[in-house]
């Protein structure tokens, strides 16, 4: 798991850890059943409180998306394919979010966004 | 066992001129609290009383769970304690200070005293008269981190030391907090230095506790609001821990970020506070603003 923090950003530090490694589970990048560091060992990594790293560990396994096996260690969750491709939808709903956002600020209208995705999906493809 | 490193219970100090009025803490074990505030305002005083090195005017401590008097030479011989300045016999040498305190703790590991000075870049052989005061407190710090101590109990201790050596500690601190046995009572005046590590953070103010809570409760529970002058009459039902007042306008410590937001719209800058900025709006800031 990689994990960087920002002090400066208004995002809480325990939201920017459950940020990261959810995008890590979600892409894959963390694949099932891999070993993450203990609450206490990741707390010395990054130099934060225990505090912070628990609650962020609490709120992945909230999400299901990490377990924590008693006096083994915590790991990537076994998957559900339907439920990662929820979350995995949920994620390209939050980044078309910010776009919009971002159009409205400069004024570009609902047609002109559409046409702009339409444009940069086929160059994609 | 308890779950508590450290229970601190009505604790009262009158000292000719100085009275420590009714100070509650707890830390639970595992944990880090740093208690700061200005000085005088009372940490060495809490330190010393939990070290039953002066006596109590009322009160109750417990370490481990322990009364701090009735099993005071266990609860000493399990915490590693660091005084702001540190006194020891002006000739002895490092080496003749750990010879001759290590006995008193069953759990006294001497390589590892060695290994630390000479990590911290203490001269061994030399006289502790003769070692510079940041020399003083870093062996002050080995001795305090070479008999496996559950509590740490450190006054002060980043006093006189550079930037490089702190972030050193704090490392170390934080390699003693991987057993989760093992608890850690940080005063200090610098607040970066807890900023990073500490769990809990307990403000000191004129001998009282103004506040003890988890420092993520402050980092991401409060903010400071910044506006013109009605700002207050927005923030009347918001609790408001203190105001400073500029040429511009004021700025707002409020203990209720999300109340403040929905108050103040989108607009508002509201900025989150570091241990620094509470200490300053606590200390020089206007405190008579909850009667709005």
């Amino acid at each position: 798991m990689r994990v960087i923090l920002s002090n400066s950003s208004p995002e809480p530090i325990y939201e920017q850890i459950v940020r990261q490694a959810r995008t890590q589970i979600i892409s894959g990048e963390l694949t099932e059943g891999a070993l993450l560091p203990s609450i206490r060992s990741l707390a010395h990594d990054l130099q934060i409180s225990v505090i912070t790293t628990k609650r962020a560990y609490e709120e992945l396994e909230r999400e299901g998306l990490i377990d924590t096996v008693g006096g083994k260690g915590t790991f990537v969750a076994v998957q559900n394919p339907a439920f990662l491709r929820e979350k995995r939808m949920k994620l390209v709903e939050e980044k078309l979010q910010a776009a919009v956002a971002e159009a409205r600020l400069l004024g570009v209208g609902p047609g002109e966004l559409t046409d702009m995705l339409r444009l940069l999906y086929e160059e994609e493809a | 066992m308890s779950e508590y490193a450290l229970e601190v219970r009505g604790l009262c100090k009158a000292w000719p001129g100085f009275a420590l009025k009714d100070v509650s803490l707890a830390l639970p074990r595992g944990y880090v609290m740093g208690l700061v505030g200005p000085n005088g305002a009372g940490k060495t005083t809490i330190v010393k009383l939990v070290m039953n090195l002066v006596s109590r005017t009322a009160g109750e401590i417990r370490v481990f769970g322990l009364d701090s008097r009735a099993h005071e030479v266990e609860v000493k011989s399990r915490i590693g304690f660091v005084y702001d300045e540190p006194a020891f016999p002006h000739d002895a040498t490092a080496r003749d200070i750990g010879r001759a305190l290590g006995p008193f703790y069953p759990s006294w590991k001497e390589e590892r005293f060695r290994a630390l000075l000479a990590e911290f870049g203490v001269p061994p052989g030399k006289g502790f008269r003769k070692l510079s005061s940041g020399t003083q407190m870093k062996l002050s710090l080995a001795l305090a981190l070479s008999h496996d101590a559950d509590l740490l109990l450190l006054d002060e201790p980043t006093a006189g030391l550079d930037l490089g050596f702190r972030r050193e500690l704090l490392g170390h601190l934080s390699s003693v907090l991987q057993d989760e046995r093992k608890s850690v009572v940080f005063s200090t005046h610098v607040t970066s230095d807890l900023e990073r590590i500490a769990d809990y953070v307990t403000f000191i103010r004129d001998g009282e506790v103004v506040f003890s809570l988890p420092k993520d409760e402050l980092r991401d529970g409060w903010g400071i609001v910044k506006g013109n002058g009605s700002l207050l009459e927005r923030l009347s039902d918001v609790p408001v821990r203190g105001v400073l007042r500029a040429a511009w306008g004021v700025e707002v410590l409020v203990a209720d970020v999300a109340a403040a937001r929905e108050r103040c719209g989108p607009d508002t800058v509201i900025d989150r506070p570091s241990l620094d900025d509470v200490m300053v709006f606590m200390t020089r800031g206007d405190r008579h603003v909850d009667a709005h």
